[in-house]
């Protein structure tokens, strides 16, 4: 089959590789229809994420058709339309039954390599490193998913692949940062980075009942995607911190959304630090949304860390008694009730969508995507 | 190291790992089962190939069994062990007989964790690595330091009681280096 494997920084390509088989009696192999490019998949290329291996295949967004279960997969069958969750869970241990999970116990077959970074290791993930287990990736033609009874869910209505796949990762992830934030009737939401996590935090904010959504983000096109879903738009290079005390009366932001991550723009004290390995991670939007939130809120971070960081301001976030949410998606909590959203017509999440190309043009799909050229802002790849 | 002979000063009766080279290892997780299903499936060391790495077989004959790995290097090795503790649902204790290739001496102990979260089970571990301490310090740089294989091994332990199998990698596509 074709995938997209990591070479190296900067360096993918789509190669001729052999088909997955099912290893284990609680896998299936998806056939994919279709795919995309993650802001996280970026951290893989830029090479800031460690244990990649050259030959390693990329992709945690994706959906497809079911085309064969392993012996205990009871509950999905041949034929069944699937979007995959970028988290693997098995559904039994401590952490799956209290729906945290992405913190599975055992779905990480590196577990120890995890542990070592981060104390105890959380859930294996697709394509993304052999710290959360090394999993072969769905952009690609087929796929095998680990415990397939758990994460896929069916879909039977006849929405579009491009309204589903989301659900595999942004729309979930955009959601689960809102809800963090426990918004309140009245409440101020300030959200750092209009990509596609953005872009979804702003619309799940506004359908969690916030007042006022204030995006942040320097990319036109980007800042009026943000308009469009109703969004204030303060640009990156501004004063921020001023004027979202202005747009605010003076109190802050209720809730501080940090959709950017480790690889934020602003700081040249970050960048050089970065490059000289003294820091893993540049947390400048970090810093800016403790700084910039109101006394007593909370600033939640979907945005990916991966190791360390440092000059950030626990005094402010302390002092003002800040509630701090974070951490990989818990995305079985809301594949339902959002999939339930879209046939609602709540939402129709293909309109992040800026490119649609065929998996062969992959590699070019990201350096477009990683240059934020040609308005680019989601790709949706199809084998 | 209650459990187990250690062969320190406290039991130079019974050491079970000669000298003062032995290497300790303690390791702990918690899985979620009952005491009484942990210890079956420990008990009848057969199944403790089923996770552990590198162990192809182990054959019981009453309190003795006759263990078979597979080192590193793929090279054979063989040991006998007797129990020398057990308390039914609590505690397992074995150690190598004189001669054995790799002499070691272990227990594992299974304690009900607090609410519904399972059972405790800790292993401990004194190995005699040929070499030594030296050897262990290089293998632990190389990847291969008993620690690391016990927590592994209890890992691997554990993702066979709560979900049936072991996660794996082991066999799945990859691009040509």
């Amino acid at each position: 089959m074709k995938a997209l494997c990591w070479n190296g920084k900067m360096d993918v390509r789509v190669e001729t590789v052999p088909d997955p088989k099912i290893l284990n009696p609680r896998d299936a192999i998806i056939r994919i229809t279709a795919t995309a490019i993650c802001g996280s998949d970026l951290h893989l290329y830029h090479g800031l994420i460690p244990t990649l291996e050259p030959g390693d295949i990329l992709g945690h967004e994706f959906m497809g058709e079911v085309v064969e279960v392993g012996s205990e997969v009871k509950n999905t069958k041949v034929g069944d339309r699937v979007v995959v969750p970028f988290t693997i869970s098995c559904g039994q241990c401590f952490y799956c039954e209290k729906t945290l999970w992405s913190l599975c116990d055992n779905s990480n077959p590196d577990a120890y390599k995890n542990a070592v970074l981060n104390g105890y290791s959380t859930a294996g993930l697709f394509g993304y490193s052999h710290l959360y287990g090394g999993y072969a990736g769905g952009q690609a033609e087929y796929v095998r998913v680990p415990f397939a009874d758990v994460g896929p869910l069916k879909v039977t209505s006849s929405l579009r692949d491009d309204q589903i796949l989301f659900l595999s990762d942004i729309f979930p992830t955009g959601y689960q940062a809102a809800e963090n934030c426990n918004i309140q009737p009245d409440d101020t939401v300030a959200i750092w980075g209009c990509g596609p996590v953005g872009q979804f935090a702003i619309r799940s904010a506004f359908l969690l009942g916030a007042a006022k959504v204030i995006a942040i983000d320097n990319v036109p096109e980007r800042m009026e995607m943000a308009r469009q879903a109703g969004a204030m738009v303060i640009s990156s290079d501004e004063n921020v911190r001023e004027l979202l005390k202005e747009f605010t009366g003076g109190r802050g932001p209720d809730s501080c959304i940090d959709a950017v991550g480790m690889e934020a723009h602003g700081s040249i004290y970050d960048d050089i630090k970065q490059k000289l390995k003294l820091e893993t991670d540049r947390p400048y939007v970090l810093r800016q949304a403790i700084m910039a939130c109101r006394k007593g809120g909370t600033v939640s971070i979907p945005g990916v860390y991966g190791g360390i960081i440092d000059k950030v301001p626990m005094g402010a976030a302390f002092g003002k008694g800040l509630t701090l949410k974070m951490g990989q998606t818990h995305m079985k909590r809301y594949m339902d009730p959002l999939l339930q959203a879209v046939e609602e017509g709540k939402i129709d999440p293909s309109f992040v969508i800026t490119h649609r190309v065929k998996l062969d043009a992959a590699a070019q799909a990201y350096s477009t995507f990683s240059k934020k050229e040609d308005g680019c802002i989601k790709v949706m790849l199809t084998p | 190291m209650d459990e187990i002979n250690s062969g320190s000063e406290t039991h130079p009766d019974s050491p079970s790992v000669q000298g003062n080279h032995g290497i300790k290892v303690t390791k702990s997780c918690t899985i979620k089962s009952s005491r009484e299903t942990l210890y079956a499936f420990w008990r009848k060391f057969e199944n403790l190939p089923l996770f552990m790495n590198g162990l192809v077989s182990v054959t019981q004959n009453g309190n003795s069994s006759h263990w078979i790995a597979k080192s590193p290097g793929g090279k054979k090795v063989e040991w006998d062990a007797v129990v020398i503790n057990e308390t039914l649902n609590e505690l397992i204790a074995w150690r190598t007989v004189e001669g054995s290739d790799v002499s070691h001496a272990g227990s594992v102990r299974f304690k009900p964790a607090p609410g519904n979260r399972g059972t405790e089970v800790t292993v401990k571990f004194e190995y005699d690595a040929p070499g030594g301490k030296l050897a262990a310090k290089l293998a632990k740089i190389t990847g291969k330091e008993p620690s690391q294989q016990v927590e592994k091994d209890l890992t691997h332990f554990k993702a066979v009681i709560e979900t049936g199998e072991f996660p794996t990698t082991q066999g799945q596509p990859k691009g040509e280096k």
